[in-house]
């Protein structure tokens, strides 16, 4: 930085980088997400559209109808069970990849799929999973009676693990990555046996990046609308489902608009309580 | 070592789960039968099928645009906007860092009603911008900046100030240390940057879904439609060109970055 910068040529700086992408974010992201709270407080029109009177009627709507309440269990309960499951397949895979010769290689072959468009990887498990599909003509071909797979919940676990794994594995491999061996070293010449060594060397190492992963896994799981709507054959109602159909097919704005405040707030509450256990720089390390 | 032969075993399957449903698609794409999975025979009509559908075409010529269009744009403003983060101390700056997570860890239906909801206040305001591809492209310039801003940063972070302060000490005006020294340093971010920015774009389809109206339809939203209504075998042979693209835009990607 130069020192004998004037006041003018600082702000000319600022406004030459900072000034442009600033005011984007702005206009697209700030004003929007105002524009969302004010659209929560508003009713829907005769059209479908926003009207008076303003209030908090949305919100009352959605805390005091059981329905609603069932919709957002539902999306937290399969959201935290696809995590896990994520969480099951993903993490040995970290340790695996880190510790491979090639290990370049295999981190480009679980970036590949992630780079893949999302609906095509979506669609490719209604293949694999409808009746006359490729897992069925496998289960006949050993005699036995064809499964009804697509549409399920099953489905819908299976895309969403199948969607959020490299989001789990690339965050978890750079913690495995920067893991401090020698302690594991310090934990036999104590006498601990390899899995409490695991257990009390290894693991404590690895959550940062397993936090991460967490929520880089959970957030879109809970947030998803595609993968229900696609795999569940519309019979699943996720809180996503929610906010797309009261935009579309219900048409009414105000309360989806309501949904995506609450929806938010969750998402912010999770942020909060990462950043509470992970510091400041946990933020900046999830992406 | 039973435990690594364990975890190897354990991963390849893992991998495997990550590409059967790829092969399978990509099998099928070749496959003679229109129905279901029971192969009936090598064939390439699929494919002949899709480069004689017109509208295919228009859908890929849409979604180009808005990737390349987008991409340009959020990668200028996302790297000036990293220098600008990076270098300058300024109010609101760390109010603009957390503004930079929003697009990032929002749900993408909320991103997209959000959009929506701009975008119809402001035409009911000015008769202005009816949804097309214009507003699909703010929309994805709208996330990507983000992208692009914390990739470049992170590249920055890793420079030395002291490189820049040389070229000044040589005589370089502004200009010329940015051209010359702060560019071809950051270039990789710049270059990785961008490339997300641009797959973003390709594979975005729940904001481009709130945010297109009719004349402006994406593959994914072609694609979206097609499962929603009947799948026809040439979505495989569309699907299997996709991840054809995609594999060769990150090997070049990887094969940038080995060079580095």
């Amino acid at each position: 930085m130069n020192e004998a910068a004037t006041p003018w040529q600082k702000a000319r700086r600022l406004l030459v980088t900072v000034g442009p992408g600033a005011l984007w974010l702005t206009v697209f992201v700030l004003v929007p997400s105002l524009l969302i709270l004010l659209a929560s407080l508003l009713s829907r029109s005769s059209t479908g559209s926003l009207a008076p009177p303003w209030g908090l009627h949305n919100y009352v709507r959605f805390f005091t109808e059981p329905l609603f309440w069932e919709i957002v269990g539902r999306s937290l309960w399969i959201g935290w069970w696809a995590t896990v499951l994520t969480v099951l397949m993903g993490y040995p895979l970290a340790f695996y990849i880190a510790a491979h010769r090639y290990k370049q290689v295999l981190l480009l072959l679980v970036v590949i799929p992630f780079f893949t468009n999302f609906l095509i990887r979506v669609y490719a498990w209604i293949i694999l999973l409808q009746r006359e599909g490729a897992v069925n003509a496998v289960i006949t071909a050993f005699g036995l009676p064809p499964a009804d797979l697509f549409p399920s919940t099953f489905a819908v676990y299976l895309a969403t693990v199948y969607t959020f794994l490299p989001f789990l594995v690339l965050p978890l491999y750079a913690a495995v990555e920067r893991i401090d061996w020698s302690q594991l070293e310090a934990a036999y010449d104590l006498g601990a046996t390899p899995v409490r060594g695991f257990w009390e060397a290894i693991f404590p190492q690895t959550l940062p990046g397993l936090f991460a992963g967490f929520l880089l896994t959970f957030i879109p799981a809970v947030g998803t609308f595609v993968i229900a709507d696609l795999l569940g054959g519309g019979k699943i109602t996720l809180i996503g489902n929610l906010i797309q159909q009261q935009f579309t097919s219900a048409q009414n704005w105000a309360f989806g608009a309501a949904v995506s405040m609450i929806l938010m707030v969750m998402v912010l509450l999770g942020l909060w309580l990462y950043a509470r256990t992970q510091g400041e720089r946990g933020l900046d390390e999830l992406v | 070592m039973p435990v690594k032969r364990l975890l190897a075993a354990y991963s390849w399957l893992v991998f495997a789960f990550l590409y059967l449903p790829i092969a399978v698609i990509v099998v099928l794409s070749f496959n003679e039968s229109r129905f279901g999975v029971n192969w009936t025979g090598f064939s390439l009509k699929w494919y002949e099928a899709l480069l004689e559908n017109r509208r295919i075409g228009e859908y890929l010529g849409n979604t180009l645009v808005v990737a390349f269009t987008s991409t340009l744009v959020s990668t200028v403003l996302g790297t000036l906007l990293a220098m600008g983060i990076v270098r300058y101390r300024f109010r609101l700056r760390s109010f603009l860092r957390y503004l930079l997570y929003v697009p990032v860890v929002v749900p993408d239906v909320v991103m997209g009603i959000s959009l929506l909801l701009l975008f119809d206040t402001v035409r009911d305001g000015i008769g202005w911008p009816r949804l097309s591809l214009f507003t699909i492209i703010l929309a994805h310039i709208s996330f990507q900046i983000a992208y692009v801003t914390l990739v470049v940063r992170a590249r920055l972070m890793l420079l030395d100030p002291a490189l820049e302060e040389a070229a000044r000490d040589l005589g370089a005006d502004n200009w010329r240390t940015f051209w010359e020294v702060t560019l071809p340093l950051t270039w990789p971010g710049v270059v990785s940057g961008a490339l997300l920015a641009f797959s973003l774009s390709l594979d975005d389809f729940v904001v481009t879904f709130f945010t297109s109206g009719s004349g402006s339809t994406t593959l994914p939203l072609y694609i979206y439609g097609k499962v929603k209504t009947g799948i026809t075998p040439e979505i495989h042979a569309l699907s299997t060109l996709m991840v054809g693209a995609t594999i060769l835009i990150l090997a070049l990607g990887a094969l940038f970055w080995r060079r580095r």
